[in-house]
């Protein structure tokens, strides 16, 4: 049992509570991240020497990022600790690994994936304007870099994460030109009575709202991205509100998100099978509730086995690590197991009811321009898209976005598809006339990112 | 674009060069906001669609690729700037 390896990926909230079990355990696990210190994205830290408090960085989750902050600092000793490494691939048994400029491989046991999220986009026409970025970009130059991303910042999108951001920047001192939610304040209200299953949650997120209004912020719910225009940056977006009229709203800056979609590129490595999920419309590997996949060894957390929230990525993240124990036959503390089984089990109508407010906007992506850019990576248009979609519906090929990338390239640049993908989905099903889940997914290929070209072998 | 310093503005002040040119920014930037506190964009799209700026901001987009000498190719967004640097867009 100590003769053991695990590996876990990820030292965000679920990456973090994982390695604090399995080193109450005994175990010395093996801890790959990318970012040079732990706390992943919702608890990403200052640069060294900030002068903000936790409150002022993290509001009201202040005192949970402390605890993750400081069960990190802990939990590094305790481990084999490799910050600024990329997991790049794994196969069985195995990861391939990046760090400084130099490749390893990590041989494990039994590994838990603790991946994250990123965010999902709708192509507005300008998007890839300098001064474009997601709102998760907007969030983490204020948190990690103390900058915002311009001095009049619209916002655009749906989700917790657009309000979160557009207070985070208004209370930084920043100018927010605009707060756009695509969502009808109807929608959420409709939604209201799941959300009141978290009541705590519930009411943070009308503080926001609030707190916008009586700063005398603009807010339009229910409204529609246009454009982002501007010649060699952003200078203005151009909207519509519920009714139709259309306002231009000057700014230099645009955060821009509409939800968030696993970062699941290792557990498709891994051959763990994904499935769509429908309310979420997300695909998600399969796992059970404690973690578990059907590849041997292999076990995921946090909101890279499905989007869930920081608090969450904490109760799935000790989860998998007891599973772990649990599949090796080690000691468990029965109580703790059932009280966490309790919380998750909890989780999935809250988050029912958080997609049901916040959805994706599947049919504004469906109807992106022609001309716009959909993959940044490659440059491909809308447009191309569906001349792939008539193409493949010609040769009676399937509908399919891998095949798409056959076609049109989509998805093969850099990113894999990362950023592309969910709207590309949405256009492909809306040309062929087909649902979103019929349209599959976009594969991830070795390396999950690209590698400095200058990497020497270690071995 | 210009990123704005709204915090911890107050820490060592680090030189690098910027397409040979000198620049300054700030012990702890990434190479991302010591680029856009000094210039517009990061890289031109090989496509001729125009100057990007990065996106993400976590290592996902790809659109942040810059050449640092010594280093060779890198994310802006997750590299760490270090005093003396060579930063290159093209
Ligand atoms: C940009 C962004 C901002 C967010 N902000 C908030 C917020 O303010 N409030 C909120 O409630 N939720 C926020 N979220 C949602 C967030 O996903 C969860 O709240 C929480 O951070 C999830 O925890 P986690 O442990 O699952 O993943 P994360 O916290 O995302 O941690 C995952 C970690 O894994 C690392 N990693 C991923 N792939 C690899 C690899 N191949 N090799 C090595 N390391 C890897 C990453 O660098 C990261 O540190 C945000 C999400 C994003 C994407
Ligand atoms: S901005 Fe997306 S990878 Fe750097």
């Amino acid at each position: 049992m100590t003769a053991m390896t695990v590996a876990v990926v990820g030292a965000g909230p679920s990456g973090t509570r994982a390695v604090e079990v399995l080193v109450r355990a005994g175990l010395r696990p093996v801890w790959v991240e990318e970012a040079p210190a732990t706390g992943g994205r919702i608890y990403q830290r200052p640069p060294a020497g900030t002068t903000r408090s936790p409150r002022d960085l993290y509001g009201t989750e202040g005192a949970k990022a402390e605890a993750i902050h400081a069960a990190g600092d802990r939990l590094r000793a305790a481990s084999d600790w490799r910050p600024g490494t990329l997991a790049w691939n794994i196969r069985p048994g195995v990861l391939d690994t990046f760090r400084a400029g130099r490749h390893e491989t990590v041989a494990f046991d039994r590994a838990i994936l603790c991946t994250g999220a990123m965010e999902r986009i709708v192509p507005v026409p300008g998007w890839t304007l300098p001064g474009v970025f997601t709102l998760g970009a907007a969030q983490i130059a204020l948190k990690a870099q103390g900058v915002a991303i311009g001095s009049r910042v619209a916002f655009i999108g749906t989700g917790p994460l657009l309000w979160l951001t557009a207070t985070q920047y208004l209370k930084a001192g920043a100018a927010v030109a605009l707060v756009l939610d695509t969502t009808p304040l109807r929608t959420k209200a409709r939604a209201a009575a799941g959300l009141l299953a978290d009541p705590a949650t519930f009411a943070k997120g009308l503080a926001l709202v609030a707190r916008l209004h009586l700063a005398g912020v603009r807010v339009i719910e229910g409204g529609t991205p246009v454009a982002l225009e501007g010649t060699d940056a952003v200078e203005a977006v151009r909207v519509r509100d519920r009714r139709g009229r259309e306002h231009r709203i000057a700014c230099d800056a645009v955060g821009l998100g509409f939800g968030l979609k696993p970062e699941s590129q290792l557990a498709d490595l891994a051959g763990v099978p994904f499935r769509f999920e429908a309310i979420e419309r997300n695909w998600v590997p399969e796992r059970d509730r404690a973690g578990r996949t059907p590849v041997a060894g292999l076990y995921l957390a946090g909101d890279g086995a499905g989007i869930a929230g920081a608090d969450a990525a904490e109760l799935a993240g000790a989860r998998a690590a007891w599973a772990v124990l649990e599949d090796a036959g080690a000691a468990l503390d029965a109580a703790e197991i059932a009280r966490l089984d309790r919380a998750l089990a909890r989780l999935p109508r809250v988050r029912a009811a958080l997609e049901r407010a916040f959805p994706y906007p599947s049919a504004l992506a469906a109807r992106t321009p022609d001309a716009t850019i959909v993959c940044r990576c490659e440059a491909i248009t809308a447009g191309e898209l569906r001349a792939a979609a008539r193409a493949s519906h010609v040769t009676g090929g399937a509908a399919e976005v891998n095949r798409a990338k056959a076609f049109t390239r989509v998805g093969m640049g850099r990113c894999q598809g990362r950023v592309c993908g969910p709207p590309a989905a949405e256009i492909l099903a809306d040309a062929l006339g087909c649902d979103v889940a019929a349209v599959g997914r976009l594969r991830g290929q070795p390396p999950v990112k690209p590698i400095p070209i200058l990497a020497e072998a270690a071995e | 674009m210009r990123l704005v310093r709204l915090a911890d503005a107050d820490r060592p002040r680090l030189a690098f060069t910027l397409d040979g040119a000198p620049a300054e920014a700030l012990a702890g930037d990434t190479l991302l906001t010591a680029i856009l506190t000094n210039a517009g964009h990061v890289r031109a799209s090989e496509f001729g669609d125009g100057n990007r700026a990065g996106f993400c901001w976590m290592g996902v987009c790809q659109d942040c690729l810059v050449w640092v000498d010594g280093l060779g190719r890198v994310r802006a967004c997750t590299t760490i700037l270090e005093p003396g640097m060579a930063v290159r867009r093209t």
